[in-house]
């Protein structure tokens, strides 16, 4: 199996898709001749013309609100917007038309979006380039938010994304563009979106986290069970909805849980994941649920030792899971 | 100046420790952090060390003394310091708690907090916590730590650990042990029961029985005595006694007589099961089982082989008044090595006593009846007979050596009399 970079997993998803079902464009800003600023969509514009891949101009607003009328209409959108920062100005669009227009309209309209946008810090971006905006959208019913970590999960979750009918938020780690590299098949393949994985069997802790943390936790992991100690480790990929049932079944696996998100701790992915721990794992609990979190300040900072200071890690996440596995 | 030292705190629930030896003298100079004392606690044994660099002033606390935490044991002149004004300082800080099993240092601040899904666990399989050690922070028993547990099948009962029975022994009686677990009995069929609640006694005394019931293989045996020449001569001077002492001489003293010096004869009956060894007692403290009409204690007579009829007489009578006056102290009931329990004084011919652990044997004096018996020339006489029942634990004793331990005692008993045999 050839192996890939994770940002070449969403290049021949989309190419895929595309080469598959003619209703499937991209638009977006610099998606078409550059081929977008993380070169996401290299090559398309070549392959399937300005008619298929549309530069637009700088205004997420429109990019999400053409999509949405698009979809409607029968297409298949794939909205890029530059940074996930950026998806400000189209929440309106995302929350008060994507997300409703199937209960509105009592299941007569549909709205197959999907919205890539790239999330996540510790690239030196700063401020408006390291965000992660996923909490913003997970409690609007509607909605799915796709968080892949791995290159395999990315492809098949891009082309479920793709072909579902109904809006799909997909965020993209911008630092694990390049930096993650996995096996990907060559053939089409799709996975269920709404279900997490077990990337790492063990029953001393559950680590629980989604996108780059992903890796962390598995780095952690390893020298952790140098000193004797085996990490479970689930990987959410969809964060809204969560996988109840996955999530359950690993926390109850060991009854210690630790948590990991990049974003903000308060009224984060993870704290949804650990009410739900609180309310059916109680008697299987052997330790407080513990979150890894960045800290609640507006933004990540651009001093390399602040944002160092910021952003979760492999080592933060290795103290964390050591501290639970010795409770 | 002189600083005080204080009793420090040596575990969450411990108020009190005892000094079991002082390491220091007044003078001494000592470093920071050595020991100046070994302390034990119902719970650890640990050493003080000295939070000073200086010399010891005064030892407050005298050895065996037992001293509230918090209290001072003694003080010291700091060195350097001798300006500054008298600072209480306690070392409950810098304490080093040993447990007493290994003499590592070990932290169990956390061994009673469970967590949800231990306390589950323990409840669906009717796992005592108290009996297992916890690999968690702090002593913390883990859910993993009650997997294993429930994974092995063999669920702990009780922990016997050789340094430990020999420290604890002391503290061992039925009034302080720990908790039973309580396995939850329904109400008969009918529901006509009525529910009495345990006492702390009541509980001790089925821990006690459990434990030793369970972790000793009892191995039981009886001879009977011919004690018409005893009972005679008790009779005889019984009256006498009362009179001068002031006490009722009954036959108990006598018994314990026989069974003292035949534990000096056979010191092997006098030891108890430490897992990987025997330990054989030196001294020689009979367990005397006294019941009232709820509980059963099992106070102790000190140093038996050095006490005279008289004297056994007189620590008899006080014990069993002091348990039913209520006065009974924890010092009354440590140190026992062997017990005799007087079932006879309430009609029993034959009891098959359980060992008061972790002793290794118990003896039972039946009453003393009228039997006619066969002598010899096979004649037929009418004769004062008394069965003694023993249970001994078959790890540390075997039946060989018990019966010549009871032979011993048969042939003290029937040639007691007035030639042999002095009160006083």
């Amino acid at each position: 199996m050839p192996i890939i970079s994770y940002i070449e997993a969403v290049t021949r998803a989309i190419r895929e898709e595309m080469e598959r079902d003619e209703n499937v464009f991209v638009l977006g800003e610099d998606v078409g001749k550059r081929g977008g600023v993380f070169r996401a969509t290299n090559g398309l514009y070549e392959q399937f013309g300005e008619e298929r891949v549309i530069d637009t101009p700088l205004a997420e607003s429109a990019i999400a609100g053409v999509g949405i009328g698009a979809a409607m209409y029968g297409l298949r959108p794939i909205a890029e917007m530059q940074f996930a920062d950026f998806i400000m100005p189209a929440v309106n669009q995302i929350i008060s038309e994507a997300a409703k227009i199937r209960y509105r309209s009592n299941n007569d309209w549909q709205c197959p979006i999907t919205i890539r946008a790239p999330y996540g810090g510790g690239v030196h971006g700063a401020l408006y380039h390291s965000q992660s905006v996923e909490a913003i959208f997970a409690n609007v019913p509607g909605l799915k938010i796709v968080m892949p970590s791995t290159p395999y999960d990315v492809k098949g979750l891009l082309k479920a994304a793709i072909r579902s009918n109904d809006p799909v938020l997909f965020f993209e780690h911008k630092r694990a563009y390049r930096l993650i590299k996995g096996e990907v098949p060559d053939e089409d393949y799709t996975l269920p979106i709404g279900k997490a994985d077990v990337k790492r069997e063990g029953d001393d802790i559950t680590v629980i986290t989604y996108g780059l943390c992903v890796h962390f936790a598995m780095q952690a992991a390893e020298n952790l069970a140098k000193q004797g100690y085996q990490a479970h480790i689930l990987d959410l990929r969809t964060v809204y909805p969560l996988d109840k049932e996955a999530i359950i079944e690993a926390a109850r696996k060991t009854g210690k849980v630790l948590l990991v998100t990049e974003d903000n701790k308060e009224g984060s992915i993870i704290s949804e994941v650990s009410a739900i721990i609180a309310e059916h794992c109680m008697f299987d609990l052997d330790a407080p649920i513990k979150r890894l979190a960045g800290p609640d300040v507006p933004a990540m900072p651009y001093a390399p030792t602040m944002e160092k200071y910021f952003m979760v890690n492999p080592d933060k996440v290795e103290a964390a899971m050591k501290e639970l596995a010795e409770f | 100046m002189a600083t005080k030292i204080t009793m420090p705190q040596l575990g969450e629930s411990v108020t009190e420790g005892t000094i079991t030896k002082w390491l220091v003298k007044p003078g001494d100079k000592v470093n920071k952090y050595d020991p100046i004392a070994e302390v034990m606690t119902d719970k650890v044994n640990a050493e003080v060390p000295s939070s000073y660099t200086g010399s010891i002033k005064e030892l407050v606390a005298e050895e065996d003394q037992t001293i509230a935490v918090g209290e001072v044991i003694c003080t010291m002149t700091v060195e350097g310091d001798e300006e500054s004004s008298a600072v209480e300082q306690d070392t409950s800080e810098t304490v080093s708690v040993q447990d007493s099993a290994q003499q590592t240092g070990e932290d169990e601040s956390n061994k009673r907090r469970y967590s949800p899904a231990v306390l589950r666990l323990s409840q669906e399989h009717g796992i005592d916590l108290e009996q297992v050690n916890g690999s968690g922070k702090g002593g913390r028993i883990t859910r993993k730590d009650l997997q294993a547990i429930i994974d092995s099948g063999e669920f702990p009962v009780t922990t016997v650990d050789a340094k430990k029975e020999k420290e604890n022994s002391d503290s061992r009686s039925a009034k302080e042990t720990r908790p039973v677990s309580s396995s939850l009995v329904s109400g008969t069929a009918s529901g006509r029961v009525e529910e009495i609640p345990v006492s702390g006694v009541r509980k001790a005394i089925a821990n006690n029985m459990v434990k030793s019931k369970h972790e000793a293989p009892h191995a039981w045996m009886m001879i009977e005595v011919d004690v018409t020449d005893l009972v005679r001569y008790r009779n005889k001077v019984k009256d006498e006694f009362q009179r001068k002492e002031e006490i009722k001489l009954t036959f108990l003293p006598f018994f314990v007589k026989a069974a003292v010096d035949a534990l000096k004869q056979f010191p092997e009956v006098n030891s108890m099961w430490a897992g990987d060894k025997i330990l054989r007692n030196k001294d020689v403290n009979i367990s005397l089982a006294v019941a009232t009409e709820k509980e059963l204690f099992v106070p102790v007579i000190k140093h038996a082989d050095e006490k005279t009829i008289k004297g056994l007489a007189r620590e008899i009578n006080d014990l069993a008044s002091k348990v039913r006056n209520n006065s009974l102290k924890q010092e009354d009931m440590q140190g026992g090595t062997f017990t005799v329990n007087n079932t006879g004084s309430f009609g029993s011919i034959m009891s098959q006593p359980i060992i008061n652990h972790p002793q290794a044997a118990i003896l039972s004096v039946e009453s003393i009846v009228k039997r006619p018996v066969i002598m010899e020339h096979d004649a037929i006489a009418v004769r004062h007979m008394v069965n003694l029942c023993m249970s001994l634990d078959h790890r540390v004793l075997d039946g060989l050596i018990c019966g010549k331990f009871l032979g011993h005692i048969k042939t003290s008993l029937e040639n007691m009399n007035e030639k042999t045999i002095s009160i006083y």
